[in-house]
């Protein structure tokens, strides 16, 4: 055993818990990057992003230029919308969304000219060495958001290094989920790009010195760890570290925890204990934004699945519909279930007519053998769940409460530290939805703190309007007896004259 | 139709862990079997069948799927637990008894699989010890296949069916019975002695001995423990808590008293405690579910079982101590759980390090 594996054995067993060992399916890491041409029709979601939707600054039959931004973004927490590809405007509509529901959102519908007539945005001349503020506006100018698929605006992220004292930049180059190998082949081929865009960031976070920046790559992985390392041989302070595969090892908290031996604290931010992780995909677009101008108009995407014909990983423009995608690479059967992200937690698509978003990092169409989709069972309480969780929960006895309706006592013994992840799902023999009781216990419970908050403030409002009702009446009853003190005064007066 | 992730699942089943653990108490059984002839076997099948019926009629009642629950293996395995713990030669009824007790009541009146708070094959055995103590604890010697002794196939139908009144020739106190026994006897030899005249480790550990199916052989059940550990459908938590303190306990007093106490191996290899330690304590639905309590519930068995060799009226107690502990198993769920990545013990969030203050 190399030095190398023993530390990481080490590591595993002192920083790890819990995690699962999916198959991986990984073929499409053979399979170089292809481009699928822009289709006449686009749907740009307003909102691909955590956080407030971006506000269109156009209207329909509008002419617009590619790369151009057609919505801004709008609060503290929000990100621009750039097109594609130049063309008109065919309308703003309630388009399905990405999203289990399939229920539609605001969405800007664009035909394409296929002329890519270009506005770029400007360059400067050496990105690398902009003042860290600089290097910010530009990557919130370019719309760039976190493509590992959690979609935080990058922006804002990069902006709590000016807050915080990050002294550790962590690159998500972990694709812990089946299937998926978008990020593989984006470091596998252009590595370059990719450390370009690290050295940017870490330059964003350049405020009491160059933060160390490790860049960690699955093990499985072993053609984008040597070309990382290539890219960035002989850089100080860069590491690239190869990590146990295993699922959920690119969930942030756990990958910071496995490389640094820090623990963010419950309701605390990774950048409280002086760390923030970016994903690859994320480097790239920085990279393509601050040296070439581009803002965030496509991305890479794995599609795969026994259903598909040609599986591959595609340069897709962002707005392409899921079925458009699927018609370019074929299917050989009807897909049982068509999912977007990974298999254990993308999202299952009702209607394929949805587009695909920043945060899209696959297509998944997959055949009913792939599913394994099988009868719920009672549960034996055998803890596989309990071993899989890398949060330490119990989620047999989460779920257990949650069916009985205690959500106030699931939520007390850690329902609010589920990441979902979903290992408890996958490792449980009797084939119990465990994640999805979690979600929708969450989900329940914003409900419920919600309706109990607006109950409250309805009760204050009323409570408000008694007190003034009850203050104008007497200060009108104070009023009367003024006047009516005063008119017999006045009476009095007149009266004795 | 709105499907949720994960969109794959895992490649354990219930079926595939009940088949598992079945395969693991194959050997042991196999040598019991060997050991003790046909009317072993013959126990064995009936109580399986019985217990089958049973779950298929009790599934029937509560209206539940009937094809996939007995298809799943957890009746059999339960029966199969519950005559390994059986007196090889006991006559038939003694299985369906229990078969029936261990299915009806120990498991589907709890409202089935996974809802039992005890471990329906050692309420069953402990039923069945309690009213018929005679049939309960007439132990033979081992008779193996084929050896001169044992019975023929039609002979040992005899003996399961309960006609052969005969069997005090053959008759043998299991171990631990034997030295409880004479130690209760006013003037009886010193503990070392009566010890040295009967235990043969290496006969206790390969499974020569008197007693039940379940424990003959160490060697075996040990070999089917670390296999079901080795492929994580146990963990080690509970049998490594349960054997080391009968064996820290065993050794402790016998340093102190060697007169009165007997040594830790002859506790580590007689009597069920490998049986109980690897397949019946492990028994996920009646067990903790985190490891910490894994490791207080296996303790727990371990010190009971010392506690009822040593003081209290039955030679043997692993079925009590397991029953006791399931007992106590909600209220261990309840106290003991993991740390929450990012929590401290009680629950709090971690204090934030230095690092990265604001």
């Amino acid at each position: 055993m190399s030095t190398v594996s023993l530390k990481m054995a080490v590591q595993s067993l002192l920083r790890t818990r819990g995690g699962v060992h999916p198959p991986e399916c990984k073929d499409t890491a053979a399979m170089p990057i292809q481009t699928i041409p822009t289709p006449t029709r686009l749907y740009l979601p307003l909102k691909q992003h955590i956080g407030a939707s971006a506000k269109p600054d156009v209207v329909p039959l509008q002419l617009i230029r590619k790369g151009q931004i057609l919505a801004h973004s709008q609060g503290s927490v929000s990100a621009h919308v750039h097109a594609p590809c130049s063309g008109h405007i065919a309308d703003i509509v309630e388009h399905p969304a990405p999203h289990p529901s399939g229920l539609p959102m605001p969405t800007l519908e664009i035909e394409n000219d296929g002329r890519d007539d270009m506005d770029e945005m400007p360059v400067a001349k050496h990105p690398h060495m902009l003042e860290p503020e600089d290097i910010v506006a530009r990557v919130q100018a370019a719309g760039i958001v976190g493509l590992g698929g959690a979609t935080f605006p990058s922006a804002v992220k990069m902006n709590l290094g000016q807050r915080k004292i990050v002294d550790t930049l962590v690159i998500n180059g972990c694709e812990c989920e089946p299937y998926l190998t978008c990020d593989d082949r984006l470091m596998q081929e252009r590595p370059a790009a990719i450390a370009d865009g690290i050295r940017i960031m870490a330059q964003a976070l350049n405020i009491v010195g160059v933060p160390d920046v490790i860049i960690a790559i699955e093990n499985n992985t072993p053609a984008a760890i040597a070309a990382m390392r290539e890219a960035t041989a002989g850089w100080r302070h860069v590491e690239v570290a190869p990590v146990p595969t295993q699922y959920p090892m690119g969930a942030e908290k756990q990958l910071v925890r496995f490389l640094t031996g820090r623990e963010v604290p419950a309701t605390k931010l990774l950048a409280d204990v002086g760390v923030l992780v970016q994903n690859v995909g994320t480097a790239y677009a920085v990279h393509q934004a601050l040296r070439d101008g581009l803002p965030l108009t496509h991305r890479i995407i794995t599609v795969a699945g026994d259903a598909v014909e040609r599986p591959g990983n595609y340069e897709v423009p962002i707005g392409m519909r899921v079925s458009d995608v699927l018609a370019h690479c074929g299917l050989r059967v009807d897909p049982a279930r068509v999912v977007m992200g990974g298999p254990m937690m993308g999202n299952a698509l009702s209607n394929p007519n949805a587009p695909v978003v920043k945060g899209t990092s696959g297509i998944l169409a997959l055949s009913a053998d792939e599913l394994k989709s099988a009868a719920e069972r009672p549960c034996i309480r055998c803890a596989a769940c309990v071993d899989a969780c890398p949060m330490g929960l119990l989620p047999v006895t989460m779920a257990t409460l949650l069916k009985s309706d205690k959500l106030d006592e699931a939520m007390g013994i850690g329902l609010s530290d589920c990441i979902s992840c979903a290992a408890c799902s996958y490792a449980c023999p009797s084939n119990i939805p465990l994640v999805h009781y979690f979600n929708f216990g969450k989900g329940e419970f914003v409900a419920r703190r919600e309706a109990k908050r607006k109950d409250e403030e309805i009760r204050r409002l009323i409570e408000e309007h008694r007190t003034r009702v009850a203050t104008v009446e007497r200060e009108k009853a104070e009023a009367a007896a003024k006047r009516k003190a005063a008119m017999e005064k006045q009476k009095a007066e007149k009266e004795a004259a | 139709m709105l499907a949720s992730a994960p969109h794959t699942s895992g490649p354990r089943s219930v079926g595939f862990i009940m088949a598992m653990v079945m395969l693991a108490l194959v050997p042991g059984t196999l040598l019991g079997i060997q050991q003790f002839g046909w009317p072993a076997l013959n126990l064995l099948v009936l109580t399986a069948v019985i217990a089958l019926i049973t779950e298929a009629a009790c599934l029937i009642i509560s209206g539940k799927p009937v094809r996939i629950a007995v298809m799943d293996g957890s009746a059999v395995l339960t029966a199969w637990l519950l005559a390994l713990s059986l007196p090889p030669w006991a006559p038939w009824w003694i299985g369906v008894v229990g078969a029936v007790f261990a299915i009806a009541i120990g498991k589907h009146l709890f409202g089935g699989l996974g809802q039992n708070v005890f471990n329906p094959a050692m309420l069953a055995r402990t039923v069945l010890l309690i009213s018929f103590p005679v049939e309960m604890t007439s132990w033979i010697s081992p008779q193996p296949l084929f050896s001169a002794h044992a019975p023929g196939f039609m002979h040992s139908l005899a003996i399961t069916a309960g006609l052969n009144h005969h069997l005090d020739a053959l008759s043998s106190a299991s171990l631990l019975g034997h030295v409880k026994t004479t130690m209760s006897i006013d003037g009886h030899a010193p503990l070392p002695a009566i010890i040295a005249g009967s235990f043969h480790p290496l006969a206790s550990f390969m499974g020569t001995t008197a007693g039940s199916l379940g424990e003959t052989s160490a060697l075996l059940f040990i070999a089917g423990g670390l296999f079901l550990i080795y492929l994580r459908i146990i963990s080690w938590h509970i049998p490594a808590a349960m054997l080391a303190a009968v064996g820290l306990l065993a050794w402790g007093t016998h340093m102190a008293d060697p007169l009165h106490f007997a040594p830790p191996l002859f506790h580590l290899l007689n009597g069920g405690l490998m049986l109980g330690a690897f397949f019946i304590a492990t028994d996920p639905v009646t067990s903790p579910v985190s490891n910490k309590g894994k490791l207080i519930f296996g303790a727990g068995c371990g010190v009971i079982v010392f506690i009822i060799r040593q003081w209290g009226g039955y030679p043997e107690g692993v079925a009590f101590a397991v029953l006791l502990m399931n007992a106590a198993t909600p209220l261990i769920d309840h106290y003991i759980r993991p740390r929450i990545f990012g929590r401290t013990l009680s629950g709090d969030p971690l204090a934030v390090a230095k690092k990265g203050s604001e």
